[in-house]
């Protein structure tokens, strides 16, 4: 098997508040393989942003990297100074966010944006840069590209914006992608063309991708792993399909029995009672305990770490290791 | 069919809400003078352009449709707080419309209630829940006794899945889950019979969603309620509906059962939709999702609207809007590519 593109190993992360610390990201590990879409799930407020954030350097204070590594190419990259991880972001890593107006400079034509990113990442002088922007815009989908490039981002429609971010997110060429909730904001026509154009172009580019998002239909289409995070914590990592149709800890597949679905009426939805902790309130041992229909004595003591069972990892005290 | 006398049924069936030709049309122009100095006409956005639909007594008939539509105004309409530009809402049978006394409408109003996707927003940050949930009883006046009312809202409370001590808080001490039972608490507290779910569980995370769809669905056959239930979820809506209307473009361009529909969709945007629609199915089968934008409903496509993204498209749809029709029992279409067997197509039944 080949090295990981992405190794992320213990990554804690830490808000210091007035009432104390708060711990938002504990302890989590796992790698992302070159070219491979990496799903991440789970509910609002379980972690996905922040370990997204903490990989590309964007982490907003408070907010710290309070422990852990993250390796790309097996070089650390959560202590470099300001200035080579801002030039590691674009070239090596790409990012896209829910909103693309978040991405784009309201003042400049989608052309100057694009242009400029491809000049400070690559040696192509003003006329090839902008060729390269105007194939970018053809091959996200932009009809009229070289008449739509002078266009200012609020002149296009919001999945033609998101269209340009993922332009604008590929175009040093990057090893890595960061989605996060990249269709969340968009209409459900056009969430599937974007899906879709996602995958199509990480494939041709060969660059892999972290899809951050808690639609698991998304996840489903187009990721080849998915890890599932619940209350600041991976539960679950595997194949997508073996988490999608088999998930082995009791929140995961909790979390899969109670999304309807589109080709199957049952009579009631699987129901987990109860509903996320706060960061403040987040219970001893195991975090999902209180919610768990299979907890019992050491899931209130002990807190469960990630360990093999089959092709996947699971933290829950029903797999691997006796007591 | 006729139109007046109560309640009404129409093939056996008992229908509580019967909208015919409903229209809400917003004048979205710059200020007058404005158009005067820069020569621009009135701008009228139709954002409802004509639709009928019924629903049955403890039915569930749910309108799906990407954002912008026309969801919500249909909502706000059945729900009186949009005056229609055109068309007639019949509740009970009774037009809503030709209510003249205050009494009259008040006695209908309070059969209906209304629950919105942000539980945070609908609920008043400053009051206790007790008074935001007793609210439509003392509006309505349908108790004076204040033990009757304290008992109501306990067990009001209770039957939403919350205590009744939650009755001394404030909204903001409860989660977003938590906070949407308080606004289906209160949307029962005057009685009513039939309550719009205008995305009830968009704002929710989906083990939250689930909870909530559960909660009522229990309800609904505990109560005997019907729900309009919007949403643009479309697993949400098969799991709900029993009877769905897909909406573009602020008309109507399907309405069947909801099995018919997903086991053979028969209009082009229903059938593109259901294909590219992400699912945790896993089916492995190929996408090609919908081409093209959402079109601008300031200025709709001409003939069908959704002739600009249609793989079907022929001249005519450029030309002609095709109406509503039934195809086959019980299932309306609006589109020139799909054929209505003869002893349908004569009916203007609910077209
Ligand atoms: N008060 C208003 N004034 C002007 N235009 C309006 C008004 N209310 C709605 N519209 C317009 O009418 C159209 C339909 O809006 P509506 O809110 O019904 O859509 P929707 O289907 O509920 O969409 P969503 O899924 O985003 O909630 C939109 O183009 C909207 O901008
Ligand atoms: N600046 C901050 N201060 C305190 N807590 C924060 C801050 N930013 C995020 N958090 C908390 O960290 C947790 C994880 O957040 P996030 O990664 O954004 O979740 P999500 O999985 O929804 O993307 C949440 O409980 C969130 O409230
Ligand atoms: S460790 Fe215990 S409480 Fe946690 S998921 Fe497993 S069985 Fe449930
Ligand atoms: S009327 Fe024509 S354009 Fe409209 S949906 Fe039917 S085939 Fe397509
Ligand atoms: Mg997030
Ligand atoms: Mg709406």
């Amino acid at each position: 098997m080949s090295e990981p593109l992405l190794n992320v190993a213990h990554l804690r992360i830490e808000f210091n508040t007035r009432r104390g610390t708060l711990v938002a990201v504990d302890d989590i590990s796992f790698d992302v393989m070159p070219g491979e879409v990496f799903g991440v799930v789970g509910e609002s407020g379980a972690g996905k942003s922040l370990t997204g954030q903490a990989i590309i350097g964007l982490l907003e204070p408070p907010g710290r990297i309070a422990a852990g590594e993250i390796r790309l190419d097996g070089r650390r990259i959560d202590n470099l100074p300001y200035g080579q991880m801002r030039r590691l972001r674009g070239r090596q890593i790409g990012m896209i966010f829910q909103d693309p107006l978040t991405s784009l400079n309201p003042l400049y034509t989608v052309g100057r944006q694009l242009v400029e990113t491809i000049q400070t990442h690559t040696s192509m002088n003003h006329e090839e840069a902008r060729r390269r922007a105007v194939a970018l815009l053809e091959d996200v989908g932009i009809p009229a590209a070289d008449k739509r490039i002078d266009h200012y981002p609020h002149q296009f429609s919001g999945g033609m914006r998101q269209r340009v971010v993922i332009a604008l997110a590929l175009c040093a060429n990057p090893r890595l992608v960061i989605a996060d909730e990249p269709t969340t904001a968009l209409d459900v026509s056009i969430q599937a063309q974007i899906i879709l154009l996602l995958k199509q172009l990480c494939e041709q580019y060969d660059t892999a991708v972290i899809l951050i998002t808690h639609d698991m239909g998304v996840i489903a289409e187009i990721s080849d792993r998915v890890a599932v995070m619940y209350a600041g914590r991976i539960v679950e990592i595997g194949g997508v399909r073996e988490v999608v149709k088999n998930a082995r800890h009791p929140y995961a597949r909790g979390l899969m029995g109670a999304i309807p679905s589109l080709h199957r009426r049952v009579e009631k939805l699987n129901q987990i009672d109860g509903s996320m902790p706060r960061l403040t309130e987040i219970p001893s041992g195991c975090a999902f305990h209180p919610r768990c229909p299979q907890a019992f004595e050491r899931c209130r003591r002990e807190r469960p770490d990630l360990v093999r069972v089959g092709e996947s990892q699971v933290a829950c005290w029903l797999y691997g290791r006796t007591s | 069919m006729s139109t007046s006398g109560a309640p009404q049924t129409s093939g056996g069936k008992d229908i509580l809400l019967r909208v015919r030709g409903l229209k809400r049309y917003f004048d979205v122009s710059q200020p007058l003078l404005n158009r005067l100095l820069e020569g621009k006409p009135r701008q009228i956005l139709r954002a409802v352009s004509g639709i009928n639909f019924d629903i049955q007594r403890g039915h569930t008939f749910a309108l799906v449709g990407e954002s912008g539509c026309g969801k919500s105004t249909v909502a706000n309409l059945v729900v009186g707080l949009y005056r229609p530009t055109a068309g007639t809402i019949e509740f009970d049978g009774q037009d809503l419309a030709k209510l003249q006394r205050r009494s009259e409408l008040a006695a209908i109003r309070r059969k209906m209630a209304m629950i919105f996707q942000d539980p945070y927003a609908s609920l008043n940050p400053r009051w206790r829940v007790f008074n935001i949930i007793s609210e439509p009883i003392r509006a309505f006046g349908l108790l004076d006794d204040k033990q009757a009312i304290i008992d109501r809202t306990a067990q009001l409370l209770t039957q939403v899945g919350l205590s009744p001590q939650d009755g001394q808080k404030y909204p903001h001490e409860f989660s977003g889950g938590q906070r949407q039972r308080i606004s289906i608490a209160r949307a029962l507290a005057s009685d009513p019979q039939f309550i719009v779910c205008d995305e009830p569980t968009s704002a929710l995370d989906v083990s939250v969603q689930a909870q909530i769809l559960n909660l009522m669905s229990e309800l609904q056959q505990r109560l005997g309620l019907s729900y309009l239930f919007i949403s643009h979820d479309l697993a949400v809506v098969r799991h709900m509906a029993d009877r769905i209307g897909v909406m573009y473009l602020g008309r109507l361009c399907e309405s069947a059962p909801a099995d018919t529909l997903f086991e053979n969709p028969r209009h082009p945007y229903t059938r593109l939709l259901l294909d590219t629609i992400p699912d945790i199915e896993m089916t492995g089968r190929k996408r090609v999702p919908v081409a093209g934008e959402i079109p601008n409903p300031i200025d709709p496509p001409t003939g069908c609207a959704f002739h600009p993204r249609c793989p079907r498209v022929t001249d005519v749809c450029r030309r002609e809007r095709p109406h509503l029709r039934p195809v086959a029992d019980g299932i309306m279409v609006a589109c020139h590519a799909v054929d209505a067997p003869d002893h349908l197509s004569g009916s203007q039944a609910a077209g």
